[in-house]
């Protein structure tokens, strides 16, 4: 019998990090030949056998600790395969997959994903509901968010004053107001984070601010007194590539706590963003062997711990090394998008791609409409779709509203009241 | 209102704000400007790679990959030297490599303007320099493979960077110490967004020499070493930071 591990990496669709990983089928029917065997692999087998190992990882120690075999109940007789005709069934309806969540591990709902087709992907996570809640509602049913994005190449604060702006006159940032910034020091963090949440009092916005730099910054810019609505990490699927990233469970326990204790929130207290994306554990060469759709979802484990806001799948950012092209990256955003969605969590997905990636922005608005047709929570909104600070394409504010208009979506209710409440808002520069 | 407010932000930022809507979507002029850029970006990247740019004395080698789709797919290919790859006899106290990166454009433009600053300079500074080791289909870290078969005490690599849409010809320089295969990025220095309207080639290759000779001094190159401020025209000293990435450990995307 093969590893778990070698079963999941073979039935894993094409992408081109599996095979610079070395992980990959090598023909296309010996990929199918292990989606086969995977579908005839009993769910509790992934309770017995881990693809990293237990004593090494504390990603699969909080996996396998934290698993609710009560909520694992209603799936528990079930194979791979079965699963996935459950989750078509409509037995599998909202009420239902919210309260399995907590019962599915990472590695089996990666599995079942693997014997998806594209209309598979959409259609269950779609049944999903996952809503969260800081300073509005999101994940409602018919309603679509954005996280404005108003990077600048210096941080300078008209410059994202300038794009924020323009996100709201589009009707963006219901999901966040979130800066990349260039410069990571506290000082430099702590600036945007008193500009953007003064910005935000002034005009009553009812949404949350956030600085994505490392979690330890954030933590000295609370100690230092800067308002954190939301605590932003990267984060990925085994300790070797946490650590890489500068953290652990137990950074990420403090840092939770300090946020939470601030009590800022209106609505909800659900005070975390994640950024998350397949590739990163190969990068960081922290993979173990394990195929890197099955490490993706893996991070939605750790994520899930915190109770998140958002969770954002960063899928064409990281190059064609390990999604190829328009067809990988398509592929991989619905995959994550179905597995955060099935493990309980608010799922957005920065849809976009790299100037060296085959793609291009019909890719995008494919993988933009699939997503939203998924029931996507939240996207990216980058003015013009061009981040000029990380050189790279994402969607763009026209690109929510045309998903809105296509789909009749709304933006978050609380968010949709401000928008309306006063047409003729005076916009002033705050000095 | 909202025309007159747009304007002015217009003026704050270089991101692509204010732009108008035609229904929700972006108006026909708009669009085929953001696929310009695309376009150019595209362009510069699939270029001819390794094209003769650099007066000699140089070298022309090539990595393990075969073409561009390799390139993109194989980055371990692209760190690598082809076997049969013939080098000049060292030591040296620089080994200078010229490789396309992501932008042959920007080797085409700017790599022979700034080798040609880099000589002049290294050798009023009495610092031996290698033959140009030109490269195809490189990535920075062959410059490592290059300086230790080189014998030098320090590698400096010009790449063409990974092509924005604001810019498709950005050059970048990597110095590396003791140059040997296995380096991390971690041991290297970056000067990055050389091009018109960027980093100039004067300041470029006076940030490169005043980091050559403290690399020298200090016997290191990377994090460790940092450029003196006073070395900076206080305009270019955000040229400093680089485009930081979302996943901190993939810094060689750059390149």
């Amino acid at each position: 019998m093969q590893p778990l591990k070698t079963l999941l990496a073979h039935a894993s669709p094409l992408r081109s990090g599996d095979v610079l990983a070395g992980v990959a089928a090598e023909t296309e029917q010996q990929r199918v030949r292990a989606q086969m065997a995977l579908a005839e692999v009993p769910l509790t087998r992934f309770l017995s056998e881990v693809v990293v190992p237990y004593d090494d990882d504390e990603v699969t120690r909080l996996i396998i600790d934290s698993h609710d075999a009560p909520a694992f109940a209603p799936v528990r007789h079930l194979t791979v395969g079965g699963f996935r005709d459950w989750l078509l069934s409509p037995q599998a309806n909202a009420t239902a997959l919210s309260a399995l969540a907590p019962g599915l591990t990472p590695e089996m709902v990666a599995a079942v994903s693997k014997l998806m087709r594209v209309q598979d992907l959409v259609l269950v996570a779609s049944k999903c509901r996952v809503v969260s809640k800081f300073r509005n509602t999101l994940g409602l049913a018919g309603r679509f968010a954005t996280r404005i994005q108003p990077n600048h190449p210096t941080d300078d604060p008209r410059g994202i004053l300038a794009s924020t702006i323009d996100g709201l006159l589009l009707g963006a940032g219901d999901a966040v107001i979130g800066v990349n910034p260039v410069a990571e020091d506290v000082g430099s963090v702590s600036t945007i984070l008193h500009l953007l949440d003064r910005f935000r009092a002034q005009y009553e916005i009812p949404t949350q601010i956030c600085v994505l730099a490392h979690v330890t910054t954030q933590q000295r810019a609370m100690d230092a007194g800067a308002p954190v609505d939301l605590l932003f990490q990267s984060i990925g699927g085994t300790e070797a590539l946490n650590r890489s990233f500068g953290i652990s469970l137990k950074l990420l326990d403090e840092a939770w706590q300090q946020t939470l204790e601030l009590k800022r929130g209106t609505v909800g207290d659900n005070v975390t963003y994640f950024e998350t994306g397949q590739g990163s554990a190969l990068s960081a060469d922290a993979h173990h062997g394990v195929d890197q759709q099955t490490l993706e979802a893996r991070a939605y484990a750790v994520a899930r711990r915190y109770r998140p806001l958002l969770v954002n799948t960063v899928v064409g950012f990281i190059g064609p090394e390990y999604l190829y092209n328009g067809k990988q990256i398509t592929r991989a955003g619905l995959e994550d998008h179905f597995c955060g969605k099935l493990l309980g969590l608010p799922m957005g997905c920065d849809v976009c791609f790299t100037n060296h990636a085959e793609a291009d922005f019909d890719d995008l608005d494919t993988l933009l409409t699939l997503l939203a047709a998924a029931g996507c929570n939240f996207v990216m909104g980058v003015p013009g779709g061009d981040d000029t600070m990380l050189s790279y394409q994402s969607t763009s504010f026209h690109d929510a509203l045309y998903v809105r208009q296509l789909l009749g979506l709304k933006p978050a209710p609380e968010f949709e009241e401000w928008l309306t409440r006063e047409p003729e808002r005076e916009w002033r520069m705050i000095s | 209102m909202a025309n007159d407010l747009l304007t002015r932000l217009r003026t704050l930022t270089d991101s692509r704000i204010g732009l108008e809507r035609a229904g929700g979507s972006l108006t026909t002029a708009d669009w085929l400007a953001l696929r310009a850029a695309h376009a150019a970006a595209r362009d510069a990247i699939h270029a001819a790679s390794g094209q003769p740019v650099i007066p000699p004395p140089v070298g022309y080698v090539r990595s393990r990959c075969q073409n561009r789709q390799q390139y993109l797919l194989r980055p371990d290919l692209g760190r690598r030297l082809a076997d049969d790859a013939e080098l000049p006899a060292g030591p040296f106290d620089v080994a200078l490599v010229v490789a396309d990166g992501l932008s042959p454009l920007a080797v085409s433009r700017h790599a022979a303007g700034l080798v040609g600053a880099l000589r002049n300079s290294l050798a009023e500074a009495h610092l031996t320099v290698s033959p140009v080791i030109q490269v195809a289909q490189g990535r920075v870290a062959i410059g490592d493979e290059i300086g230790e078969r080189l014998q030098a005490r320090l590698t400096v690599v010009l790449i063409g960077e990974r092509p924005g849409l604001s810019a498709a010809d950005s050059l970048g320089v990597y110095l590396t110490y003791a140059p040997k295969a296995g380096r991390t990025d971690a041991e290297r220095n970056c000067i990055s967004n050389i091009r018109d309207g960027g980093l100039d080639i004067p300041l470029a290759a006076r940030r490169t020499i005043n980091l050559i000779e403290a690399a020298l001094a200090r016997q290191l190159t990377g994090v460790q070493l940092k450029e003196s401020a006073h070395a900076l025209k206080p305009a270019m000293a955000p040229a400093l930071a680089g485009p930081l990435d979302r996943l901190p450990p993939r810094r060689d995307r750059l390149s």
